[in-house]
Order: structure tokens, then sequence, then C-alpha cells
């Protein structure tokens, strides 16, 4: 079954690129979106029958060279189910999606064919993500790492006439091939220590990693460090991480649907991915996961900061989807690998969510993508209204705090959030704080969004308010389900995530070892537990026994001996439990002050603090930088290079010489009629071959 | 048949003395009769060289398909392949077909280029199967004599300038292999490719110039060898002669040029270098590691400046080259692997890349990037295509631009990772350099008037390039079926080199504690 998940997409793909001239251009559209709904269905029949044992399908041999054996194969562990229902339920949404919003898209001059392409490309990126999540080994995971961004490419440059997109694609792929840098010496790196770069293999050997060092560079490190270092750094370029994030909001350039399903959805949570997927490494690499913890939240908090200030609706959520990571990579980084990948859940749902409302606006107002063209739009879209509302009120993390009925109360976004909060408090007093303010700012531009967009006076071209629009079914479904799973995908899987190790070592198949009772001690932490859950004996029962050792590469994720980030994050004190909430509160309050009471204040606060609004409206001047320590330096080497390097040194050099030993022959080229400079260079080499082979005859015998 | 592999070689120079002996006059009929005359020809050599690749026993590690006879002045005639030299074969009896094809619209002297093409696969042939030293030295060198041809004759306006320097630059070359090649039969007192693979030669160190040279005979003899292989790969820096000459050479002559004979050099490596001098390579070995990683940042930075397309795919070949001297030099399974993969697979993407700027060469006469753009609006099949070579040649897994690269790239790790990290960082200049001609190229707005009626791909062209991509995907899919063929010949020369290398820790270490 897994077989078919995985190669229904590709199928699709190819049917649809390649076959829409012989079987029509609306028979390969439907076709590619029905084998995604079949993928669909099917990975949620996986996910819900798994039965937490690691399943191993080879397919066919890969890569072979000595000692050196990988194989295609699908490894089929309880991150891969969760994975394969996210990208398969969000794309075969995005695709039924596309039907509406590609429709008559005015990029496209009349009789062009385009949308086959699109959903090609589409088909084409599930398939090569499901690659990805499925891989047994870090070679295949390259593979699907590289074929999403291929995708990528291909989808933000779309439209290929505007130079923006192109220059935008571009930008994506070189970016992210910085990272794929640091992912593919990790990659050399884990076979040169380890012999073998197949997962069951390198996770055997993390112990012994962690006790050994490598020169690498100008010094020694220690091998698990270094090796997580290395892949991490592949995690930043996917996920858009602070310092190689640049390219994500120039994805923006993509159509809608692409910007929902890959720069929100899915491939950019493959670096929080690899991260859950190397636990076993990862726990071996305190200094790794320290530095993780600061990227995730240095970028938590600078993503949630530039979302302040832009106008350009999809640059909003595109900021705030960059954000969103880093609070997913704070939770990786303190080892709790099943909050990280609950957040991934969610966010899947809720962002994916907010983006199609997105286009759905878009596509009411002709296109327009300023918010500061569009304002009271609630009437004539209500239904948009509505589901954005609810991926609103998720992101926000809107809910009812301290309740308790066997999981908290709200809102996608409210329960996965504050669970990561929870954890960074445990973990690290910095990144708590980072992500407090981020979620404060979070919920200010978030209904910043909601407000300018839907709220007050429409502004901008009154003939575009007129004739603004509700979409079309196929694009209004999507967002209903999305809406759903925004609703209840929080609530629904609190507990395997997040609800408390015992139930989180049962979901991802972590063997329970040997069961030792209880010491004491940690009798009386339980008891600091919150009046909430304490109707809850039987969990608190199993609260009590302590977890045996795991070996690592057992589950789906590791959890070190040392490990019980999770164990403390339910005992953090009240306010930390509510800090998220007044943050989301304040941001609100402080939104519904500058856009809905007194519409003239952003005006006054961005002319009293022009510096700081400048900084942030330039994405605090990131790509100014680069360009100008990398790019255009880059250029000017190779200049430099060319012409002086093969120029003057090379070529004169050799020239010098050539002129030297045959001074003969540059005289006959120069007094030759041109005619007939051929002859003579030809009988030059005829003279010397005959020459030497006479030489080496008379020498061989 | 015990002569297969002089079958496969001959062939083609046997379609070339007809073509030279019987065909007469320059009308349309004899040129087509010529081009087809030389595409039966090559089909034929591609059909027979499938009989050696099926009757290749991948286990065996010793020569197969060994023919010998006495010759000339007492001169042996012997032929074979191991494991290392048949997918040679096979790249050029498979691409030289496509190559003929690639110049159905030529309409100058096409006799004699027709001649020419078949003359040099059959010398390229005869580099890959000799087992003789004099032979090889023979076919090795005047393999150049076709080429030169083909670049002065039927190449660009200034084709006379980057001739003599192709012929310059690998003249010294020849010269200094020449004279080690003589004192290699002074020492082993055979000619004999096999036997000299046994031989030992010696690596004491000896003085030359007043210069302690560790190793001896054998880094003096590498030196030599080196001297040819490093400039016909071409390696940084001695690389100037390659972008001229492919600017210069028409498209069949690039693709001939980037796609087999470069990869004579490698194949000399693995063939000389590499066994028969394996402490001369464990010498030099840190050199060429390093002039390889300077290779590929240094010749990925020049092509991402290039303004002419064919320049700029020719610096992105020298970039290439550099992984596989580097493999080479790991002188590790994974290094070698990667080494052979990458020759191969650089055969068919180069090919395919130069290809396509003759497809838009033919049309609009110039190679200028700015020419250009938007060519997706008239020429979707043609973006298409691009796209797919543009990505193997950046390295994409799922293409067989993946496998070598990263084989040698695992391969050199183990044993430099400096080299390793600076190597690597070609991944990011080659998506560089290669997008951003893709960009300028196919993206955009279709704005130039000139471009306003350029046609899509033809049938024919679309036939040439159709077995480049299958050959392209399959081989990034499934490598095993290449390294299944190499890998035990590999794993024997990484054991013999191994061997010799480990000996020369003992001797030095007992050297010391003579001392």
């Amino acid at each position: 079954m897994a077989t078919i998940i995985l190669f229904a997409p590709l199928l699709g793909a190819l049917i649809c690129g390649f076959g829409w001239k012989f079987i029509g251009e609306k028979a390969a559209l439907i076709t590619s979106t029905g084998l995604l709904f079949l993928a669909a269905l099917l990975s949620w029949i996986v996910f819900l029958a798994y039965d937490g044992q690691t399943d191993i399908i080879q397919l066919f041999r890969w890569i072979e060279s000595g000692s050196l054996l990988t194989d295609w194969s699908i490894r089929l562990d309880r991150l891969t189910t969760i994975m394969l229902i996210v990208v398969t339920t969000v794309s075969s949404l995005v695709h039924l999606y596309s039907f509406g919003y590609m429709d008559n898209d005015p990029q496209w001059r009349e009789g062009e064919v385009y949308k086959p392409r699109f959903f090609a490309y589409l088909s084409f990126f599930t398939f090569a993500m499901l690659a990805l999540v499925t891989s047994d080994n870090l070679l295949q995971m390259f593979f699907g790492w590289e074929g999403v961004g291929v995708a990528s490419y291909l989808l933000i440059g779309f439209y290929w006439r505007k130079p923006s997109a192109s220059a935008a694609a571009m930008k994506a792929f070189i970016v992210n091939r910085v990272g794929d840098f640091g992912f593919a010496l990790g990659i050399f790196g884990l076979f040169f220590m380890t012999d073998s770069i197949n997962f069951s293999d390198v996770f055997a050997a993390t112990p012994d990693l962690a006790e050994t060092t490598i020169r690498f560079l100008w010094t020694d490190w220690n091998a698990a460090n270094l090796l997580a270092f290395l892949l991490f750094v592949g995690a930043m370029g996917k996920s858009a991480q602070l310092g190689l994030h640049t390219w994500l909001p120039d994805a923006m350039e993509g159509p809608t649907p692409v910007s929902a399903l890959i720069h929100a959805a899915t491939m950019v949570t493959a670096g929080v991915f690899l991260v859950a997927r190397m636990s076993p490494l990862m726990e071996y690499a305190p200094e790794t996961m320290a530095f993780v913890v600061v990227i995730g939240a240095a970028t938590a908090f600078v993503g949630a900061t530039i979302g302040l200030v832009q106008n350009d609706i999809k640059r909003v959520i595109a900021y705030s989807t960059m954000s969103q990571l880093g609070y997913m990579f704070v939770a990786a980084g303190l080892g709790a690998y099943s909050v990280a990948m609950f957040h991934l859940l969610t966010h899947a749902f809720f962002k994916a969510l907010l983006f199609l409302g997105a286009g759905s606006v878009i596509n009411a107002m002709h296109h327009e993508q300023d918010m500061r063209n569009y304002g009271g739009l609630r009437k004539k879209i209500p239904y948009t209204f509505w589901s954005m509302m609810i991926g609103t009120l998720a992101i926000t993390g809107v809910g009812i705090p301290l309740l308790y009925v066997g999981f908290p109360v709200g809102f996608a976004g409210f329960v996965s959030k504050d669970a990561i909060i929870e954890v960074a408090y445990v973990g690290n007093a910095g990144a708590f704080w980072a992500l407090v303010i981020a979620a404060a700012f979070t919920s200010f531009y978030s209904w910043r969004l909601m407000f300018m967009t839907f709220y007050g006076a429409p502004r901008g071209d009154r003939h575009t308010h007129e004739h603004a629009h509700e979409s079309p079914a196929t694009m209004t479904i999507p967002l209903g389900v999305l809406a759903v799973g925004s609703v209840l995908a929080g609530m629904a899987f609190y507990g395997p995530f997040f609800g408390g190790q015992e139930k989180i070592d049962k979901f991802f198949g972590i063997p329970k070892g040997e069961v030792r009772a209880e010491a004491p001690v940690q009798d009386e932490q339980t008891s600091v537990i919150t009046a909430d859950e304490e109707g809850e004996t039987p969990e608190e029962g199993e609260a009590l026994i302590e977890r045996a050792p795991q070996t690592p590469g057992e589950g789906a994720i590791f959890i070190g001996p040392e490990n019980d980030v999770i164990e403390q994050a339910h005992e953090v004190p009240v306010w930390v439990r509510l800090s998220p909430f007044i943050a989301m509160l304040l941001g609100f309050a402080v939104a519904w002050l500058a856009y809905i009471r007194q519409p003239s204040l952003p005006r006054k606060w961005a002319d009293t603090l022009d510096p700081l609004y400048r900084l942030l409206l330039n994405k605090w001047y990131f790509d100014e930088i680069y360009d100008a320590i990398f790019v255009r330096p880059a250029k000017r080497l190779g200049t430099f290079l060319w012409k002086r390097g093969d120029g003057t040194v090379i070529d004169g050099s050799i020239n010098g010489i050539a002129m030297g030993i045959v001074p003969f022959a540059t005289k006959w080229l120069n007094r030759a009629q041109s005619g007939y400079i051929f002859t003579y260079a030809f009988a030059m080499v005829i003279g010397i071959v005959i020459l030497i082979t006479w030489t080496t005859i008379a020498f061989g015998n | 048949m015990d002569n297969l592999l002089s079958i496969v070689t001959f062939t083609p120079m046997v379609a070339a003395a007809i073509l030279a002996l019987f065909l007469r006059g320059d009308d349309a009929a004899a040129q087509r009769n010529a081009k087809w005359l030389a595409l039966g020809a090559t089909g034929f050599t591609f059909l027979v060289s499938i009989f050696v690749l099926v009757g290749f026993d991948a286990s065996n590690t010793d020569f197969q398909f060994v023919e010998e006879r006495t010759w000339i002045f007492g001169l042996q005639y012997k032929m074979g392949v191991d494991g290392i030299s048949v997918l040679f074969i096979m790249l050029t009896t498979f691409l030289m077909p496509l190559v003929i094809a690639s110049c159905w619209n030529v309409e100058t002297r096409v006799k004699d280029y027709m001649v020419a093409l078949l003359v040099l696969e059959a010398l390229m042939l005869g580099v890959f199967s000799a087992l003789d030293l004099i032979l090889f030295y023979l076919f090795f060198e005047a393999g150049l004599i076709p080429m030169f041809l083909i670049i002065g004759i039927w190449g660009g306006a200034s084709r006379i300038y980057a001739s003599f320097k192709f012929f310059l630059y690998t003249l010294l070359g020849s010269v200094l292999m020449l004279v080690a090649m003589i004192v290699m039969y002074r020492d082993a007192g055979t000619t004999d490719i096999p036997t000299l693979l046994n031989h030992q030669f010696s690596y004491s160190a000896i003085k030359v110039l007043g210069f302690n040279v560790v190793g001896g005979l054998q880094t003096m003899l590498w030196l030599a060898f080196f001297a040819s292989f490093a400039v016909k790969i071409p390696m940084w820096p001695v690389h100037t002669w390659l972008p001229d000459a492919h600017v210069q050479a028409p498209t069949a002559g690039s693709v001939v040029l980037a796609a087999i004979l470069l990869k004579m050099g490698g194949y000399g490596f693995l063939r000389f270098s590499l066994p028969m001098f394996p402490v001369g390579s464990d010498v030099m070995g840190p050199l060429v590691l390093w002039l390889s990683a300077i290779a590929i940042v240094y010749t990925s930075l020049v092509a991402m400046m290039q303004q002419d397309m064919k320049k700029l795919i020719a610096y992105s070949s020298v970039a290439h080259m550099g992984f596989v001297t580097m493999g080479i030099f790991a002188a590790n399974q994974q290094g070698i692997d990667g080494a052979i993969f990458q020759m191969i697979s650089h055969g068919f993407i180069s090919s395919a890349l130069f290809l396509s700027v003759g497809v838009i060469y033919d049309r609009m006469h110039t190679r200028d990037i700015d020419a250009y753009g938007g060519l997706v609006n008239r020429m979707p099949v043609y973006a298409l295509i691009f796209m797919l070579f543009t990505m193997a040649n950046v390295g994409l897994p799922g293409t067989s631009g993946f496998v070598g690269e990263f084989l040698t790239l695992v391969g050199v790790f183990q044993v430099n990772i400096g080299v390793a990290v600076v190597a690597t960082t070609g991944v990011i200049l080659s998506a560089g350099y290669a997008l951003w001609l893709y960009r300028r190229v196919v993206f955009g707005d279709l704005i130039k008037e000139s471009l306003r009626t350029i046609g899509d791909m033809t049938g024919r062209e679309k036939a040439i390039f159709a077995p480049l991509v299958f050959a392209t995907i399959l081989l990034g899919v499934y490598p095993s079926l290449i390294t299944d063929i190499i890998g035990p010949s590999v794993a024997n020369l990484v054991e013999n080199y191994d061997v010799a290398t480990t000996d020369l820790v003992l001797t030095r270490d007992v050297a010391v504690s003579d001392n």
C-alpha cells in the first residue's frame, strides 16, 4: 500500500505532464487529482492502522560502491505515517483547489495550455516529498530533498514571463543548495565514521560517535556534534531558518496553491522532519542541539517582527511560516521531537488554510495582493472570511486556558504552540521569552491581516471591490476541510504527541523495555501537577513509572536517557501556561486599536519609530548584505579569474613558452595567406606525429 | 569471435576508407550518401559493441576479449578490455551515431567531415582497448589529427588559434609521455600492458638536478604521464585550451571532445598512473586532490561570468573533470567508482548540453547568451530537455550527474576532508552558473525581434536527444548498471594500490629504524 502511495503522484505527474495531449486537458487534471486523493485515502488507512512496528520495504538497488550500499526503499514508522497524511492530505486539497484558482489565470495568453504543467509539477513535488519522508537512508532522503527543491524551483518560476518569478526561483534553488552543501557533507561524514548511510546502521553507531573526535578543517570536533550540525545546516536551508531564510518570502512569486502546499505545509517542514528523524544522532549532540534552539528562537522572533509591517498578504503569511518553523525547531532542539512534529501537523492545517484563504481573497480581488487595497471584504466573501477567521484563531492560539478535559480545549495552534512554549520554559529561558514575544507579534500581524482585509472601508480600486466575488466550490471545499482540521487537530492529537511520555512512547513505537517502580523523589514532583489533571488517576499511575532506557534506532524517535523535557513541561508554573494566551490577547488588542479603533495610529508609529520601521520593512537588510558580501564578490572574482587568471597568467605564460619554442611557426602564421594557414598547420602536425612514431618504433625495437 | 574488439575498432576505419576512396562528387546526393554511410557504420559499430558488453564477465578482473598478434617491426598488436575500459568503449560507440546525426545539416566538405569523425571514432576505440604501450601511444596521439582537422576546417572564426593552442598544449605532454614509455620499456623489457601492470618500478628516492625525489623513478614516470593526461582531461591550470577549442569547434566536434576525448585523460590515469606507479601516485596524490578542488571552484566561478554559451559549458566541463581527477586520486572504491561513473555520465550530459547549444545555434547563428531570452515561449520541448540536462549538470539526484559527484566526494572525504569541503562548494556554484544560464536563455518573455519565428525542435533533433535523456535518467535511478560492471575491476585496482602503498610505509619505517 505504501508503494502505491509513493508512486501514485509520480504516475499522476507523468500522465498529466506528458499525456494531456492524448487524453485531453481536463482528463489529465482529473487523473492526477484523483490519484492524489487515492494516495491521501491510503495514507490515512496506513496511519490509523499502523501498529508501531518499523517496516522496511525494499524496492530496488540504488547507488552501490564498495561498502556503500543504498536502496530505494520505504521505511514505514510513525514519523513516516505522520508525514504521509500531512503531505497527501494537503496536496490533494491543493490539487482540488487549483482547479478553481488556476482557471483563467490572467498571467497567460489566450490559447496557452498551462494547467497540465502546473498539476504535473504539483504531483511531482508530492512524489519527491513522499520519497523524502519514506526513505530508509540519507541518500534517498537527499534525493527527495533536492527533488522537492526542483519542484519548488519550477513552481516558483511558474509564471516564467515575470522576471521576478524566475529570479525568485533561482534564488530559492541556490540558497537551498547552500543548505544542501552542509547536508551533503554530513552524509559524507556519517559514511566516513560509520561506514553506512542507512538509518538503522547510523542510529546504532550514534553512541560511539559521541565518544569520537574527528578532524575537520582547522580543529578537532566531537563527531556527533559536527555531523548533527552539518545535517542541521541542510535543515536550515530547506526550512528557511535565519541566515538561509531569504528565499522563502521571494518564493511567494509562485501561484498561491504552491505557497500553501510547498512553502507552508510540507516542504519547508522537511528540516524539522530531518531533525526528528535524526533524533538518535541529535540526542548525542548537545552543543548542536543548543544551536538549533538558538537559531529556532531567533527565527521565530525575526520572522514575526518582519511580518508586522509587510503589506503583501502572501508575504505576511510567508514570514509567519518562517516564524512558526522557528517554533518547531525550538521544540526539536530541546529534545521534544514529538512536540515539534505536533506543531508541524497542526501548522500544516492552519497555514495551508490561511494561504488558500489568501488565495481566495486574491482571486476575489482580481489578483491584487496588496492589503492596503483591501478592506471591508467580510460581506463580499463570507465563506472565505470565516475560513480565514478559523485559521487566524488557530495560528494565534485561541483556546480556553487551564481547562483540561483529557486534552486542552482550543484551536489547533493553541494546543501545539503552548506545548512548545512550555517545553521552551523548561529548556531555555531566552528561547521561552523570544517565543512568547513572537506569539504576541504573531497575534498582531494575523489580526492586522484580518482587519485590513475584511474590516473597515474598502480601499483601492473601486471597480475591483464591486466585482469581488466568492470563489467556486473547488476552492471553498478544501478551505472547509482544512478549517475542520485547524479546529480539531490540536485536541485530537494532543495525547500521542504531548500527553505524557508513556503515550508518546506507545504512539511512536518505542518498546517499553523493563518497567521499574518510581523512586519516591519523583512522587513529590508529581504532586505539583496542577489541579486540572487531578482527575486523571490512571495517567498519574503511569507517570509514576520510570522510563526504561531506549536503544537508538528503536521506535521512530529516540529519547535519550537524560531527556525528560516532556515530563518537566507538564509541570511548569501556571503563569508560564498562561503567558502565550496573554501574549495573544495583547497582540489582538493592539491590532484592534490600530486597525479598527484608530486607523491613523500605524502611520504615526511608523513615523516615530522610523529607523526601526524601515529595518523591518527591508527585512533586516539580509538581501542587501548577502548581495554585498556573497553575490557581487563572487561575480567579481569570477571575472577576475577569467580575465586575469586564465587570460593574463595562464595563457600569457603558455603563449610566451609557445612563442619561444616555435618562433618559426608564428612567422609562418603571420606571413602565410589565411587560406593556406591550415595546410601548414596540418603538415606540421603530421610531421611531428610521424617523427614521434618513428622514434617510438625505433626504440621499441 | 575472438577478434571482436578489432572489429569494433576498425569498422569505422573501414567505412572511412570506403568513403574516402569510392565516394565521388560533392552534390547533394553524394553528401546524403556519405552521411548515411557514416550513420550506418557507427550504428553497426554500436551493435557489435553490444556483443562485447554482453559477453563481458564483470566478476573476472582480468583482461577479456584479448587479441594478440605480431605486427610490423616486431611490435605486438594486443587488444583487450577489463571493467575499467569496457564502458568507455560503449560510451564511444553509443554516442557516435548521435554525433553523426547531429551534423545532418552540415554542407561544407561533408565527405571529409564524415571521414574525420569515423577515423576519430576508430582511434578513440583503439585507445580504450589497446593493451600495448606503443599501440596505445599511436592511437592516443593519432587521435589528435582528426580532432585538429575538425576544429581547423569546420570550426568558427578563430579556429586556427584554437587548434594550435590545442595542439601545443598536447604536444608537450606527448613528448614527456613518450620519454617515460621508453624508460618503462628499458626498465621492464616489454611494452605489454598486462605485464607492466605487474611490474614493480623502483621507488627508492633518487636525486634529480639536486632535488631529492621521493618515490624515485615511479614519481618521475608518474609526472611524465601526468603531463599528458592532465592536459587531456584537462586539469587546472592547463585547461585554457579547452574553452577555446570548444568555442571554435563545430557542434559535433564539441560533443566528441567533451564527451569522449577528455575521458582519455581520466582513462590514462586509471590505466597507467595509478596501477603502474602507485608510489608515485601516493606521493603526488595530495597535489592532484588540491588541484582538482581548485579546478572545481575556480572554473565554476569563471563559468558563471561567461557570455558565450559554449564557453560556459566548457568551463563547467573542466569543473566536472575536477571531480574525476579528485575521485581517481582518492584511490578508494567510492572515489574511483565515482570517477568512472562521472566520466560516463558527463559523456551523456555534456553531449546533450553542447547539442542543446547546437540546436539554437543552427537557428540563430550566435552563442551569445544575451541574444536569447524567453525561448520557452516558442520552444517548449527544447525548454524541457534543456532543463533536464541543466539539472543533470547541476548534479540533481535521480540523474546520472549526481551519482558520480556524490561517490567521488564520499571517496575523497575519507582521504582528505579539506579537499572534500572545498569541492563540495561546487554544488552551490554549479547551481549558480547553470540556472543563471537557463534563466537568461529560456525564461522571460520573448522580447527580441529576431526570435519571433524561432521553431521548436524537429523530429530529428528529438530523436538525437531521446537516447541521451533515457541514459541520463536510467543511470541516475539505477546506477548499478555501471557499478556492477566496474566494481570488481576497481576493487582489484584499489587492493593492489593499497598493497603497494602499505609496502611503502613499511619500507619507510624500516629505513627510519635502520638509521
